[in-house]
Order: C-alpha cells, then structure tokens, then sequence
C-alpha cells in the first residue's frame, strides 16, 4: 500500500515535471496551452487520487472548477492566436 | 481477505492507471516532435486519468452525492476536452505549427483551396475564415 503510493506520487511527480519543462521550453504558445492543460489535469488526479487514500471527498467541488478553468484559458488561447493569425 | 482489502487494493490500481496515463503525457509531451502529435499525447489523461480517479474515489465513498458530482465532472470532462483539442489543433493548422511531412493524408488543405477556387472567381465577396 505504502509503496504503491509512493509509486503514483512518483509518476504524478515525474508527468508534472515534463509538463512544466515543456511550458518553459515550448517552441510556440500553442505548446504552452497544451502543457499546462496537461499540468491541470494532473494537479486534478493528484486531488482525487489523495481523496481517495484518505476517505474523504472535501476537494471534489475544487476539481469542477480547475476543469472549468482549464477549459476557458485553452479555448481563449486557441482563439487569441487564430485572431493574431489572421493579420 | 475482508471488504476493506477488497477496496484498498482497487484503489490502489485505479490510482496507478491515472498516474500512468499522467505520466505518459508528460513523456509525450517531451518526446513528440510537433503541436498535433503533443496534442495526441495530452488528451489521454484528460479523460481516462480522470475517470479512473473518478472510480477511485466513488469506491471509498459510495454515496449518491458523490456519484452525482463525479458524474457531472466526467461529462464536463468529456465536453469540454475535445473542444479544447479541437480549437488547440485547428489554431496549429492555421499558425502552420505542425510538420507537413509528417501528415499521410491532410483532407483540410483541400478543402481550402476549393474554398480559395471558388472566392477568387468574385473578389467582391468576404474572405474566408471571418467567425466573428
């Protein structure tokens, strides 16, 4: 038990640290949105992954909103260079 | 083996699904070499790691009101997330992020030169690609 949770802390560990990577290296902003939704997403199962050891579910209303957040950041992003592309 | 084993030990493996899948984009993302195929890699935890952790949590915590929230994070999810590519990976094509070499076959730039035929016989009309 303990040590298949320090497995998935290492995994969730090591996709965070790739995701970051690729926001501050990124060649273009379109790989920055989708490193940091990818950053998100991860940060959501790190929250439901703890809600699950622990038995309780206090951060469940926190993983609608950070979807929600992510969905509005990466659709504005998308739009903002399609309108930049245009010019 | 008791009922509390039982769920430990499912926990356990959905929690390592998710983490997999986490940690498979973050592999993707590093190794892949244009925006589309990152792309490929991104979506994956964004369903299936969440739908996992989502079982995860409804077997530690079976009750409706959990159900209900997980359910309706899922279908957010589920909403949500193909538009996102969709919008993401349409913005690539049009910014031409992508590597052209890499595509078999690329349907979208034969429809727009059929939408370029047809616009260069009347100039008068508005250019293509004006959503707003």
């Amino acid at each position: 038990m303990q040590i298949a949770i320090v497995l998935a802390g290492l995994l969730f560990g090591a996709g965070a640290v790739a995701a970051l990577y690729r926001v501050i290296r990124g060649p273009s902003l379109l790989d920055r949105v989708i490193a940091s939704d990818v950053f998100v997403v991860t940060i959501m199962c790190v929250l439901g992954a703890e809600m699950a050891f622990n038995h309780h579910t206090e951060t469940l209303p926190v993983l609608l909103v950070l979807g929600a957040f992510a969905f509005v950041g990466s659709v504005s992003f998308a739009r903002f260079m399609a309108k930049q592309d245009q010019t | 083996m008791t009922g509390d084993e039982i769920r430990e030990m499912v926990t356990v493996g959905l929690v390592l699904v998710a983490a997999l899948m986490c940690f498979a984009a973050g592999v993707g993302l590093l190794r892949f070499p244009d925006v589309l195929s990152r792309l490929h890699a991104a979506t994956k935890p964004q369903i299936l790691g969440l739908m996992a952790v989502a079982a995860a949590i409804a077997v530690n915590n079976a009750t409706i009101g959990t159900f209900a929230l997980l359910t309706a994070i899922i279908i957010f999810q589920g909403l949500t997330a193909p538009i996102t590519a969709h919008m993401v990976a349409r913005a690539a094509y049009r910014s031409d992020h992508l590597r052209r070499d890499f595509l078999i076959r690329d349907e979208l730039s034969e429809s727009i030169d059929r939408v370029d035929e047809d616009n260069a016989g009347s100039p008068a009309t508005a250019p293509r690609d004006t959503p707003d």
